[in-house]
């Protein structure tokens, strides 16, 4: 419609600059305080989500300045000891976490991700038992740490299993807990993996089982990894439920998954730090470096999985 | 399927094939029926939590009228003269909670708020793993600061409050506020970004402001994902035991509102009768599931509550 004689250009022209000046009038504001207001709110905004980060560094640096008297080799090497308190450390409670943590491996792997490949490729929604199961799933996600603890008293320590106060009640009360996170995690990355990959398997003739191991699972690994890998971050830290199936005590050899008294590090940490005696505060504080360095270092290996193998299909 | 049935069907010779396996296949049929029992022991799971929650209260509710367990105002289990009203640690849960939420409400939502709608993208890529560490901390961690740190710090900027004893707890609830900020962050972020661009879109064209368009239009369409980020983290608050058992210590046995002192909540209670020297089989043992049941069935409506939200919000706009 644009035409070349001069009035009807300058017509558009003097259109184009009332339009201007409407629009300026609309969405400049017109007094200064609520541009101030604006500005006032991102600066709210960033101050609030500092919080969080500074409690981060906060926490490292009370560890760090609090135990940096007893950052050596004894804390790596040497059990808890009453006697030699400046030279006690938490290789007893160390053992303990690991034996922990391959007994929640062992169990969270086979269980975590066939409930997920079940929910996400096999699970009929119409059916009442599947969605009672996602459901309940949901809930369990959400349970207290301390009613996994009061279920792992009532059924492994004592009850139909009767193994006793010993690390493989520990072991399978943690996995309980951290069961319910490491489904959702697997769920979400078979989820990511789009259906036209497992139709496109279908549809070349292979059973519904065959597509999912050959094609969607293994586009899948990286994301079930990672929320494994999340999982067992956040079995070395969970100490609740362990109080409960007899970690407290104060062993000073190192425990047999199945027979006599065990420790883990968080437990042990929090029983230091109970203590009156001042070595056992550093102590205490020195664990807590210990246990944030390790849980850092894993956590930012599942992060560095989830950023390199990301994709988008 | 062979070659020959290949040729007969091209040669046109009348034969009838339909799409089923050939093979019934049941070393297959076994591997489903394998993933659909660990997908089940989560149901099992649930019903082991309930059995070995709730099998000692018939025994419990004989010796403790549950008429007492409700009214009486003051908890002293093992004492001489032992009395039974739950009252007292259930309130001393509901005030760390509180407190926990006055901290982690404001502040998650501004860091939701910042995340979706302000952030450039590679400022949020960075940041989200940074609160999902500070979710990841170890809860003894996060207590030990507190109780060490935090606590004396704030008594000695603020000498002129009623600080009393080495607990407290209001700086329970705050500590306890700090872990539940990056829940709450994420799930509401999470609500905010799946509000769709149209309606934000249309708002600008209508001449709103960014701050307009985040606060009257984004959080109000997402705001039962929020509702439910509130709620999952008031959940969290509530099974919340490390933090609040260094803390908040182990409070009188009687009804108490005061912040500045220590405070027995539902969880801190079992974790510390657990760990001393009990008779298993006693009523002082059997506390332990009386106030596990209550703790369980709080946080079971709260998740509840919180999944319907969630739902809806997916319901709206997916």
């Amino acid at each position: 419609m644009s035409s070349s004689t001069p009035r009807s250009s300058m017509r558009s022209a003097a259109a184009v600059a009332g339009a201007r000046s409407t629009v300026n009038s609309q969405f400049q504001s017109k007094d200064a305080w609520a541009e101030v207001g604006r500005a006032l709110f991102v600066g709210v905004m960033i101050a609030a989500l500092s919080v969080a980060i500074v409690a981060i560094f906060a926490i490292l640096a009370w560890a760090f300045v609090e135990g940096r008297t007893r950052i050596d080799l004894d804390l790596l090497t040497n059990g808890p000891s009453t006697v030699n308190r400046a030279t006690a450390g938490y290789s007893v409670a160390i053992a303990g976490t690991l034996q922990i943590i391959a007994g929640v491996v062992a169990l969270i792997v086979p269980l975590g991700a066939g409930a997920a490949i079940y929910l996400e490729q096999f699970a009929d929604r119409t059916k009442w038992y599947n969605r009672l199961i996602e459901l309940n799933i949901q809930n369990l996600a959400g349970v207290p740490s301390i009613v996994f603890g009061i279920l792992g008293l009532a059924f492994f320590v004592r009850g139909p299993f009767s193994w006793g106060f010993v690390a493989a009640a520990g072991s399978a009360t943690i996995a309980l807990l951290v069961l319910p996170t490491v489904i959702l995690a697997s769920r979400e990355a078979i989820r990511a993996v789009p259906s036209s990959i497992l139709e496109g398997s279908l549809a070349l003739g292979v059973t519904r089982w065959q597509a999912v191991r050959k094609q969607v699972l293994p586009a899948a690994f990286p994301g079930i990894l990672t929320g494994i890998i999340l999982a067992i971050s956040r079995a070395i830290g969970e100490a609740a439920p362990l109080l409960l199936v007899g970690a407290l005590t104060f062993v000073t050899f190192y425990p047999n998954f199945f027979d006599g008294g065990f420790s883990a590090l968080p437990v042990l940490i929090y029983n230091y730090a109970g203590r009156a005696q001042e070595e056992f505060q550093i102590l205490a504080a020195a664990g807590v470096l210990l246990m944030l360095v390790i849980l850092l270092a894993i956590n930012s290996v599942a992060i560095w999985l989830r950023a390199r193998y990301e994709r988008t299909w | 399927m062979s070659s020959s049935t290949v040729q007969s069907a091209w040669s046109g010779a009348p034969q009838r094939r339909t799409l089923q396996a050939e093979s019934p296949r049941y070393g297959e049929k076994l591997i489903i029926g394998f993933l659909f029992l660990t997908a089940a022991i989560s149901v099992g799971v649930t019903t082991a939590i309930v059995i070995s929650l709730f099998q000692p209260l018939p025994g419990f509710f004989q010796e403790i009228s549950i008429v007492e367990f409700f009214s009486e105002t003051e908890w002293s289990p093992g004492y001489t003269d032992p009395k039974f009203g739950v009252w007292p640690v259930v309130v001393g849960t509901f005030i760390v909670v509180i407190t926990a939420m006055l901290v982690a409400v404001p502040l998650g939502l501004l860091s939701a708020i910042y995340l979706s709608e302000y952030a450039p993208n590679r400022v949020r890529k960075s940041i989200k793993p940074v609160l999902e560490v500070l979710e990841g901390i170890p809860t003894v961690a996060t207590g030990l600061f507190a109780f060490f740190w935090l606590r004396p710090f704030l008594e000695y900027l603020t000498p002129w409050l009623p600080w009393s004893g080495i607990f407290s707890t209001g700086v329970a609830g705050f500590a306890v506020g700090l872990i539940i900020i990056p829940l709450i962050a994420s799930v509401a972020d999470d609500a905010m970004r799946s509000v769709p661009r149209a309606l934000r879109e249309g708002a600008y064209a209508l001449g709103a402001s960014k701050m307009r368009v985040a606060l009257r239009v984004v959080v109000p369409a997402a705001i039962s994902g929020i509702i439910a980020a509130f709620v999952l983290g008031a959940s969290r608050a509530v099974g919340e035991t490390m933090i609040v058992l260094l803390v908040a210590g182990a409070g009188s046995p009687s009804l108490s509102f005061n912040p500045f002192e220590a405070t027995q909540t539902m969880t801190a209670y079992i974790a510390s009768r657990a760990t001393g020297e009990i008779a298993v089989g006693s009523i002082v043992y059997d506390t332990i599931f009386a106030v596990g049941s209550l703790l369980f069935l709080i946080t079971l409506i709260f998740n509840m509550i919180a999944i319907r939200f969630v739902e809806r919000f997916r319901e709206v706009y997916d």
